[in-house]
């Protein structure tokens, strides 16, 4: 008789995930006090943004969580080779969020808009702040993608092979709580950074 | 043994959310087009609020876990917006 407990694996993960809350909790209250301070600064240098690739990164990662969900019920009908696609996918997915990303940051860094530049320092305290967040906030979501990103590949080769299957599949759950707190996390990040200008 | 829940998510519902979200983000965008000043953020926070209550619900599984799981979600954000009523609280009226 195997041992295994997998209500206690996703409370564990769930567990972790409130850490991971509470991260970014801190940052969004970072932003919230600079942004009562810095009210105008911060409306002009949302400006900067570009709202359109932020769209096109939400639809992306919605659209991700999606598939994530619904390789679950794949794997819960037997079906892994479905599950395999979907997951693929969501990875595509993933790395179609980093490319629109480099753009993103590459266009910014091209102009010179970058934590320590000479137009960064020239700018004035409450716009530094924005772009100081913005980096921070962004890149630290970025990293989070990217390691969901590595879990899910994890995942994918497992269900690929069977250890994952309809009889057991907790790592497949928690590899896509993981991923959909990524997705939980932009939510949040894009109408405070792109859309409030 | 309590082993993996039984119950499974039909691939039609996983798309309705999606669905869902996907013009919950669309009314954001066009709610932030239109100049509500001062209620703009709240509008946009609100609906962001809406779309992360449905991402917790149904692609975190949270509506089919056992009631422990809902909660402890409930408690930690309780908790984190108690911190974000001290510390504003203190910012504001300082």
């Amino acid at each position: 008789m195997e041992h295994r407990d997998d209500i206690g694996a996703k409370l564990g993960m769930w567990i972790f995930i409130f850490t991971e809350i509470l991260l970014f909790g801190g940052l969004f209250l970072v932003y919230a006090i600079m942004r009562s301070n810095y009210s105008t600064e911060f409306h002009q240098a949302a400006h900067h943004l570009n709202a359109f690739i932020g769209t096109i990164n939400t639809i992306v990662l919605l659209a991700s969580s999606a598939t994530v969900a619904m390789s679950i019920t794949a794997v819960q009908k037997g079906n892994n080779k479905l599950a395999v696609i979907l997951l693929f996918f969501t990875l595509l997915c993933a790395a179609a969020f980093m490319v629109n990303k480099y753009f993103e940051w590459g266009h910014k860094i091209h102009i010179g808009l970058y934590p320590g530049s000479d137009l960064m320092v020239s700018l004035s305290h409450g716009q530094v702040m924005f772009f100081s967040l913005y980096y921070f906030m962004t890149g630290l979501h970025m990293f989070h993608l990217v390691v969901g990103g590595i879990i899910l590949t994890i995942v994918m080769i497992k269900v690929q092979k069977g250890t994952i299957n309809a009889g057991r599949f907790v790592l497949l759950e928690n590899g896509g709580l993981y991923w959909h707190l990524v997705d939980l996390i932009w939510i949040f990040l894009f109408p405070l950074l792109y859309l409030i200008t | 043994m309590h082993n993996e829940t039984a119950h499974i998510t039909p691939y039609r519902a996983h798309a309705w959310v999606l669905i869902t979200l996907l013009t919950l983000t669309f009314v954001t965008i066009t709610v932030t087009w239109v100049d509500l000043s001062a209620l703009t953020v709240l509008v946009a926070m609100l609906i962001a609020s809406v779309k992360a209550y449905i991402v917790l619900t149904y692609f975190m599984h949270l509506k089919f876990e056992s009631s422990l799981f809902r909660v402890f979600v409930v408690m930690v954000l309780a908790i984190y917006v108690l911190v974000i009523l001290f510390t504003l609280s203190d910012y504001l009226f300082r």
